[in-house]
């Protein structure tokens, strides 16, 4: 009742929106982008009705970055889609035909105009002395990360600590899945995604550590408080790159190709990148951002999903988060 | 099946039967059936075979173990108390009555993701009622207890809402005549009241237990999702699809609909013995 209440409400603005602005762009995202793409649709807006004299409004679509990717092939009528993951992109692109198959090698960076890492939120002082991987299975350390099945972020810290184990355990796949494993024993709850987590960790005060999102680290020191929160850099990390793509099959159809290149594009612009780091994103191009922003991100070792420890998601997904997967045999029951 | 033939021909007073049978097959077809048989044709589609072995996988033996037992916990309090709760309702007049009767319908309007919500921040152990448990060594929130408070939460209105009326509708003067003729108030409340509301009991225990197992918005939040621990049917369905995984999604699915069909099957038979055996209802 509710539900269909709302998507009438949708409906019915959906329609009503053409009236105002001459071009809609729906922008079908992931949960930590809220506030960044708050910032960046009004200034592409502005932008827009400068260069071109049209009048453009984006609506944003949020939620966990495969639920978002399932929406779009469900049908979603997405003009573009800035998801957590490659994978989720590739899905699109490959259930639906809507996206070609080379949409990372269109736009540059491997189409990331933004990247971010995984890095620790811990409570203020400290208290249980965590300052890198190994600090996370000690003894009575309560580690909060979401469900890597269900959230993209989750993929990232997941991925992160597979490449800490590479590190400490020089490649010995039976200890990392050790590491693994004993990791995740210190995980009391597995929350759906990534704003969840924060919620678990920041609201109801469990857990000693947060694996999360740089950019949502930030976010929630910003929003709650740096009296409570403190961010630590782990040795090594990971490069995530959330992906941008155009979804040709919509555009094309509903005429906004575009309104809707030129958003894409504006992302890479000295604006865009400016605001991209000013919402806690590290920039594609550091040099368009402002030094203070710039200051914030610690210098990290990171390792990337293209390395030869992953391959690549479409090596790195089914083999560790697929159906049987390395993930579902740390819970595996002991035989 | 001779009463069915002659209400077939008997001329009722108002016409329209014939339409509005139809409109009811062809809503219950479009709203409720199709859906359910794409996805039981859905399931056909993967062989015995692999259905079996997907069904048969621990993780959703497990995940199908805790969403029903919890389901049943859930209905079962309900059943209880949601009694109790419409026999005050119904049999006393008090200052603020109306408000409470209100109340009662709260769980179904509001969003289950924000019941969910509510809940968590109330049982986690920083939380209002958490933060007494928790000295107590009682883990609510993110363990499997927190699944059933989430469950008796948004399933309580169909045990009171179904057993008021009934309630409303037994004389008070039978209650009288048991006493006059010498019955203890304990063989009043079980040998009088109690048998009239069987049927009416088994409906509302019913329906609120459909409505426990295939909870997931409220669930998630309380829940831990942990595997094999506290992961429920529901969300393991929604981490198949998450994987693409329609067919693993689908078979538990299928498996979740088959234990329902046949438990409510078995509630249903219950409840026409009951109507039988005490009388009451129709």
């Amino acid at each position: 009742m509710q539900r269909s209440l709302a998507a009438g409400l949708v409906a019915l603005w959906a329609m009503a929106a053409p009236a105002v602005a001459d071009t809609t762009l729906l922008n079908v995202s992931y949960d930590p982008t809220r506030e960044l793409y708050e910032a960046f649709n009004a200034a592409f807006a502005a932008h827009f009705k400068t260069e071109t004299g049209e009048t453009v409004s984006v609506r944003m679509s949020h939620g966990g970055s495969g639920k978002q990717a399932r929406a779009v092939i469900d049908g979603l009528k997405a003009d573009v889609v800035t998801l957590a993951l490659e994978a989720d992109i590739d899905a699109i692109a490959k259930t639906t035909g809507k996206i070609p198959a080379n949409w990372r090698d269109r736009l540059p960076n491997h189409s990331a105009p933004y990247t971010s890492t995984i890095v620790f939120l811990v409570r203020k002082g400290n208290p249980k002395g965590i300052h890198d991987w190994p600090d996370l299975v000690k003894e009575g350390v309560e580690v909060i990360t979401p469900n890597p099945k269900t959230s993209g972020g989750a993929r990232w810290s997941y991925l992160a600590a597979w490449a800490y184990a590479n590190e400490a355990f020089h490649g010995d796949e039976e200890a990392m899945r050790g590491f693994m494993g004993e990791l995740f024993r210190h995980v009391p709850v597995l929350d759906t995604g990534a704003r969840g987590a924060t919620t678990t960790f920041v609201q109801r005060g469990i857990g000693d550590v947060l694996i999360t999102w740089e950019n949502e680290a930030f976010l929630a020191l910003k929003e709650l408080g740096p009296d409570k929160f403190e961010i630590v850099a782990p040795s090594i990390s990971i490069k995530a790159e959330p992906p941008i793509a155009l979804v040709d099959g919509n555009v094309d159809k509903a005429g906004t190709r575009q309104a809707a290149e030129a958003y894409l594009a504006y992302l890479y612009s000295p604006e865009g990148q400016r605001l991209v780091a000013k919402n806690f994103y590290r920039p594609a191009e550091p040099a368009f951002a402002d030094n203070a922003d710039m200051a914030r991100f610690p210098d990290l070792k990171l390792v990337t999903i293209d390395d030869p420890l992953f391959g690549g998601w479409e090596k790195a997904q089914p083999a560790h988060f697929g159906n049987g997967g390395v993930f579902d045999q740390i819970y595996q029951p002991a035989r | 099946m001779r009463g069915r033939a002659r209400t077939w021909r008997k001329r009722s007073v108002l016409p329209g039967f014939g339409l509005s049978l139809g409109f009811t097959i062809a809503y219950l077809g479009l709203v409720v059936l199709v859906p359910l048989a794409a996805l039981v044709i859905k399931s056909a589609g993967l062989g015995a075979a692999e259905f079996w072995r997907l069904a048969s996988d621990p993780r959703t033996l497990a995940a199908l173990r805790l969403s029903f037992g919890a389901a049943l916990v859930a209905a079962s309090i309900n059943a209880v108390f949601g009694a109790l709760i419409a026999w005050v309702l119904v049999r006393y007049r008090f200052f603020g009555r109306r408000f409470l009767d209100a109340v009662i319908d709260l769980p179904f309007a509001l969003p289950t993701a924000v019941a969910g919500i509510a809940l968590t921040s109330l049982y986690a152990p920083n939380g209002w009622v958490g933060q007494f448990l928790q000295p107590l060594g009682l883990k609510v929130a993110y363990a499997p207890a927190g699944i059933v408070v989430a469950l008796t939460f948004v399933s309580l209105p169909f045990v009171v809402r179904t057993v008021e009326p009934v309630l409303g509708e037994i004389d008070r003067e039978l209650e009288e005549v048991a006493a006059t003729l010498g019955a203890t108030r304990r063989q009043t409340i079980f040998k009088v009241i109690v048998p009239a509301l069987v049927p009416a009991l088994l409906t509302g225990f019913a329906l609120a237990l459909a409505r426990a197992v295939g909870e997931y918005g409220s669930v998630i939040f309380i829940a831990g999702n942990i595997p094999y621990v506290s992961e429920i049917a529901p969300l393991l369905i929604v981490i198949r699809l998450e994987e693409f995984d329609y067919a693993g999604a689908t078979a538990v699915a299928a498996v979740m609909l088959a234990i329902a069909f046949v438990m409510l099957f078995v509630i249903n038979l219950l409840q026409a013995w009951s109507r039988r055996r005490f009388g009451y209802g129709s």
